[in-house]
């Protein structure tokens, strides 16, 4: 099962903007890039030597948030009523 | 603001049903907030529900409470690369259950809406954005845009506890006191369940494991049966994941994939995914716990205890609710909501269990961090049990000359005394 069809199994309200965002230049100069093996959904893709997001799949655990100690990343939950929704738990 | 409440808590997990539910059934005037669609949506837990804490709360639990199976048998099991060796608690037949495996969709869902029908108002999809904070003393939320006031706020928002920081309390994660579990839920049908765990119908099993058979990462792994599906996971600590540049993930399917684990979910589907962190510092990470208009609970105080047996979260965030429950009323009778007054929280859990626990494995996290544990011990004892158990055709060997023989080139006898030694004081 690959990333994609793993996070298909969950139901997810998917809001039109995203509830983190990355700064571009602070990303490409980091030295560590943490947030790419750290993040349960796999997210964050190495793309032209910086660090590209996508929000859709977020599990919402704060692992970026927890990793990124170079203020790249502006994190929030998403807006009320989106994001993850889990059924079991 | 004029339709001020007593109390709004913000969070629908353990922690802010307790303490909301407590305070309605006081004739609080009491707002609970959720910003999952329901109660429950947001959260993952392994999970078992341990100790007494939910009976004190709910006088006729377990009935009506939507637990999966009680757990008669606990098994902890050390995984080395390719085997493993258990040590197996087995109260089957007996009234005996520490613990029941639960499902947080649906046990904060019941829990959410006890606190519903015991008259608190319970708003679920509504994210609170912001605190509203006058002279540096919390007098309510900022939720949908709309200010809305209480005398007090409960900040049980859990582990990443962002109502918590704004008022300049809340826990400082870091790698080195997160962990991150990742965990699917498999479906089984029950008798298959049962067969494999070698349970009573409607019994369940709760397996942990120290190690999870790869890469000696800071870790653990575990099985819990639930009614018609079987939670597996890994909790990795973060700094562990960095250092080692794993995955979780890549750790989950390793797991799974292990000749001891693999028989036990063989031609079950998996039907959710899911991530979550535990605060794992202990008492070490534990910030202040008030302040003018404002108590905070459960996972945003970091108030759960990781021995590396098990992770023990919801009965630390029940009394920690019970206990700001509490506090609260008491505050109300005094009309004063100042710090001064809500200090008397921290006294209170001082006094019970929940400090009690941290305080006594306050160096569980110091000597849960030794890589030791997770590839030289599980190595250890399971090379020590196959050669125990071997019969090769050559003379047999006095149990010390093989436990000897296995030490050799993974650890030294003074590191095993100095680790003994540790075990003794901290876990
Ligand atoms: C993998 C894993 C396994 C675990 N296993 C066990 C176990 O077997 N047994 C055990 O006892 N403990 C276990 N724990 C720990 C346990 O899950 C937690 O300690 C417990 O859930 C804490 O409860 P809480 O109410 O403090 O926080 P939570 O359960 O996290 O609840 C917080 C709630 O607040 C909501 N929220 C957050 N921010 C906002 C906001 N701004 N506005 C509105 N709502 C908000 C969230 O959606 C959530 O519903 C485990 C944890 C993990 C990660
Ligand atoms: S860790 Fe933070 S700064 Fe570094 S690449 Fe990731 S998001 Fe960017
Ligand atoms: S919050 Fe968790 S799932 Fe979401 S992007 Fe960050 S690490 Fe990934």
């Amino acid at each position: 099962m690959n990333m994609e069809e793993r996070l298909a199994l969950n139901k997810y309200d998917v809001d039109n903007q995203a509830h983190i965002r990355l700064e571009d230049g602070k990303c490409r100069e980091c030295s560590h890039k943490a947030c790419l093996i750290i993040c349960p959904a796999e997210c964050f893709k190495l793309r032209e030597g910086t660090v590209s997001f996508a929000y859709e799949g977020c599990l919402e655990c704060g692992s970026c948030r927890v990793v990124c100690n170079e203020g790249g990343l502006d994190w929030s939950y998403p807006r009320s009523g989106f994001g993850v929704s889990y059924e079991y738990g | 603001m004029d339709d001020k409440f007593d109390a709004i808590i913000v969070g629908a997990g353990p922690a802010g049903c307790t303490a909301a539910y407590l305070l309605a059934k006081e004739g609080l005037e009491v707002l609970l907030v959720e910003r999952g669609n329901y109660a429950g949506s947001k959260n993952m837990t392994g999970g078992v529900l341990y100790g007494p804490v939910l009976s004190r709360v709910f006088p006729d639990f377990p009935l009506n409470i939507p637990l999966e199976r009680p757990i008669s048998r606990h098994v902890l099991t050390f995984l080395s690369a390719s085997s493993a060796v258990s040590l197996d608690a087995n109260a089957a037949g007996t009234e005996i259950h520490n613990g029941y495996s639960i499902l947080r969709a649906k046990f904060d869902r019941w829990f959410a809406k006890q606190v519903e029908d015991a008259g608190g108002i319970v708003a679920t999809g509504l994210l609170a954005e912001d605190l509203v904070m006058v002279d540096n003393r919390v007098t309510g939320i900022v939720a949908g845009g709309d200010e809305m006031g209480a005398e007090v706020v409960i900040a049980a928002d859990g582990v990443n506890s962002l109502m918590a920081q704004k008022a300049g309390l809340g826990v400082r994660l870091a790698p080195h006191n997160v962990n991150q579990g990742v965990k699917e839920v498999i479906k089984l049908p029950p008798e298959v369940i049962e067969d494999r765990f070698n349970v009573a119908p409607g019994e369940g099993a709760a397996v942990h494991y120290l190690g999870i058979g790869t890469e000696g990462v800071h870790g653990g792994g575990f099985l819990y049966t639930n009614k018609e599906s079987i939670s597996v996971g890994v909790v990795v600590q973060l700094k562990a994941l960095m250092e080692h540049n794993l995955r979780a993930i890549d750790l989950l399917e390793s797991f799974k994939g292990h000749p001891a684990v693999k028989p036990l979910i063989k031609s079950g589907t998996t039907v959710e995914y899911s991530a979550h962190l535990v605060p794992a510092g202990g008492r070490d990470m534990m910030p202040r716990l008030c302040t003018d208009g404002m108590l905070v609970a459960g996972d945003a105080g970091a108030m759960v205890l990781a021995t590396g047996r098990a992770l023990e979260g919801i009965n630390y965030a029940m009394a920690s609710g019970m206990a700001a429950a509490e506090t609260v009323k008491q505050a109300r009778q005094k009309g004063d909501y100042s710090r001064q007054s809500l200090v008397q929280y921290e006294a209170m859990l001082a006094d019970s269990f929940v400090f009690k626990d941290l305080e006594n494995f306050r160096s569980a996290a110091g000597f849960l961090d030794n890589p030791r544990l997770y590839r030289a011990y599980p190595d250890l004892v399971c090379g020590l049990a196959n050669k125990i158990f071997e019969v090769d055709g050559q003379p047999k060997k006095k149990v010390w000359q093989v436990v000897r023989g296995e030490l050799k080139g993974r650890v030294s006898l003074w590191q095993l005394i100095k680790d003994g030694l540790a075990a003794r004081k901290s876990v």
